[in-house]
């Protein structure tokens, strides 16, 4: 098993970007969240769908939308211009971005899940203790919720790197920038480079394989395709 | 002011709390009712858990809840113990108690000492555990102790030993007294068992169906014979006396309360303790003279006050007044008897008669 530079870098990338989306994801997915377990707001049904698309909408649908929305005449993209950040498309923080997107129901609804397990109880207690709502929140949600954030993080960041539709569309091929792993694969393929292809993707089905080996033996109770209650 | 006035309404569909009470600002108010009564609704009110629609609330003249007002729980000066299990699972015994210590408010008149808690509660050798690994009865210890931590100036406990069996329940009863005794702190105590009102209230908030029905010392409500809870078996009186003297022949033991005295077995209470006693009214019977050849050790002269007829239309209750002729103090006592037992002795209003005592016992 070898591994050429253009490997290298694609492995290099897809690690990078999976952080960097990990991250966002439970700074993002976190506090939306803790807001679907608690709210009886209107809105929750439908944010609640809106979460969930990515689970059920082709990759290839969602990255249209998003290259549109990213592009030069979309609003973001019109944004992103204004600001002087040129566009997002066939760059790393698109990227970043549709990933983020692509992956949050991934990491929302374990976290939400948890929160909702341990119930009023514990905030009515700290409530109780003199622990005003973003004490409530640091005190006793983030370490009762310990469990969920770890599978949502795990979740999160092991479907960023096994995305390839979305990449497709919104990032491309460009090496260093936005040729991860999946992609590398397919242009091995395409290359009929079958000994490059089988040594990326053995590696993926390995770490695949280690990453969901380890989230079960630890939490034994996640669950994947987590996507559904 | 020193006193907690709650004039409050909560609707729910299947509920209506609708409230207008006054609870001393000191000593241990129970909110006492069957299941279903609205105790707790009122107790979650009075924390701010439960935000009653309209209403006010005032503890010790401050303004808690009023039509703009709504203190949040955690702006509150209070501590509560829930009914079951509720300290943090990710935190040891310890870790709890760190979490009340650290949210403490800094002035505090008499800040209940780290110490003083643990001792109170008896929980120092479970600090380093787990909640999950305590027992039923010292997790709600710890859960005392944390309450007590965050210095309260009201400390509110909703049924903190439903949760447990009998001999758990008797392992706690004697810390909340030491409580009562050694803190200065009013409690609003939830219950729906009388003999746990009977050993640790002072003032009694009765409820029923979301309203209460029935307010007073504990002495008063017990007594009247229109108390609106059925309490059946548990119908009763508790006084407040003093040890006067002990027996050490035949290990009895002589309390003093207002208007009388009984012998009772010595528990080994020191001369000039004061215990509580709680005579059941169908453990007095009556005579219209006094019974000398009787195993009967206490029996006291006493006058009807007014007699009723009890749940069961066979049996009456007989309100009695004991007094002491020369100071004029005086206690009332209840006595169940027969209806035909009472027609038969002529009991009325004003009748002298015997209240032959059978047993007492000290809480």
């Amino acid at each position: 098993m070898t591994f050429s530079p253009a490997d290298l870098t694609a492995i290099w990338l897809t690690l990078k970007l999976a952080t960097c989306v990990t991250l966002l994801l439970l700074l993002v997915g976190t506090p939306l969240a803790w807001w679907l377990a608690n709210t009886h707001s209107r809105w929750k049904s439908p944010v609640s769908a809106v979460v969930a698309l990515p689970i059920v909408l082709p990759p290839s649908v969602l990255g249209f939308y998003l290259l549109v929305f990213m592009g030069p005449n979309g609003p973001l993209g019109e944004l992103t211009q204004a600001l002087g950040l040129g566009v997002l498309p066939f760059t790393f923080s698109g990227l970043v971005l549709a990933s983020v997107v692509y992956s949050l129901p991934f990491v929302v609804q374990p976290i939400q899940n948890a929160i909702e397990a341990f119930g009023q109880r514990p905030l009515e207690v700290a409530a109780t203790l003199r622990a005003g709502p973003l004490d409530r929140f640091f005190s006793v949600v983030l370490p009762q919720a310990r469990p969920g954030l770890l599978t949502a993080a795990v979740l999160g960041f092991a479907h960023t790197v096994g995305e390839f539709g979305v990449v497709l569309m919104i990032g491309g091929n460009i090496p260093g920038e936005t040729q991860v792993v999946s992609v590398q694969i397919y242009d091995h393929v395409e290359a009929l480079d079958y000994a490059g292809a089988h040594s990326l993707s053995l590696l993926m089905v390995v770490f695949s394989f280690v990453v969901l080996f380890a989230l079960y033996a630890f939490n034994p109770r996640a669950v994947l395709g987590t996507g559904v209650k | 002011m020193n006193e907690i006035l709650a004039r409050l309404r909560l609707d729910y569909p299947q509920f209506n709390l609708d409230v207008d009470v006054s609870m001393p600002g000191r000593g241990v108010t129970a909110l006492f009712g069957h299941s279903g009564s609205g105790k707790t609704s009122l107790l979650r009110c009075i924390a701010g858990l439960e935000r009653a629609g309209r209403g006010e609330l005032r503890f010790n003249g401050e303004l808690w809840q009023a039509e703009k007002v709504f203190v949040p729980p955690h702006k509150r000066p209070i501590g509560y113990v829930f009914q079951e299990a509720s300290l943090f699972s990710h935190l040891s015994a310890l870790g709890n108690l760190e979490y009340a210590v650290k949210r403490a408010p800094r002035q505090v008149e008499r800040p209940i000492a780290f110490d003083q808690a643990v001792e109170l509660l008896g929980i120092g050798g479970l600090l380093e555990r787990r909640p999950h690994q305590l027992s039923g009865g010292e997790r709600q210890r710890v859960a005392i102790a944390r309450a007590l931590l965050i210095q309260p100036r009201l400390l509110l406990m909703d049924e903190p030993l439903a949760a447990l069996d009998l001999p758990r329940k008797l392992e706690i009863l004697p810390y909340l007294e030491g409580l009562k005794r050694e803190l200065e702190l009013p409690i609003i105590y939830v219950s729906h068992a009388a003999d746990e009102v009977a050993r640790l209230a002072d003032y009694l908030v009765a409820m029923e169906d979301g309203r209460a029905v029935a307010t007073g010392t504990l002495a008063d409500t017990l007594s009247r014979l229109d108390f609106p809870l059925h309490l059946g078996e548990e119908a009763g009186v508790v006084l407040e006396g003093m040890v006067a003297e002990r027996d050490r022949e035949w290990k009895l033991a002589r309390v003093i309360f207002d208007g009388g005295e009984v012998w009772l077995r010595d528990g080994g209470h020191a001369v000039h303790s004061e215990v509580r006693v709680r005579i059941l009214a169908r453990d007095i019977s009556l005579a219209k003279e006094r019974q000398q050849d009787s195993s009967i050790v206490n029996a006291l002269p006493a006058t009807v006050a007014q007699v009723t007829t009890d749940e069961h239309a066979g049996l009456a209750l007989v309100r009695l007044e004991v007094k002491d002729p020369q100071t004029g103090e005086c206690s009332f006592l209840v006595s169940r008897v027969t209806r035909r037992s009472a027609h038969l002795l002529g009991l009325a209003p004003g009748t002298p008669i015997w209240a032959q005592i059978k047993s007492v016992a000290v809480i």
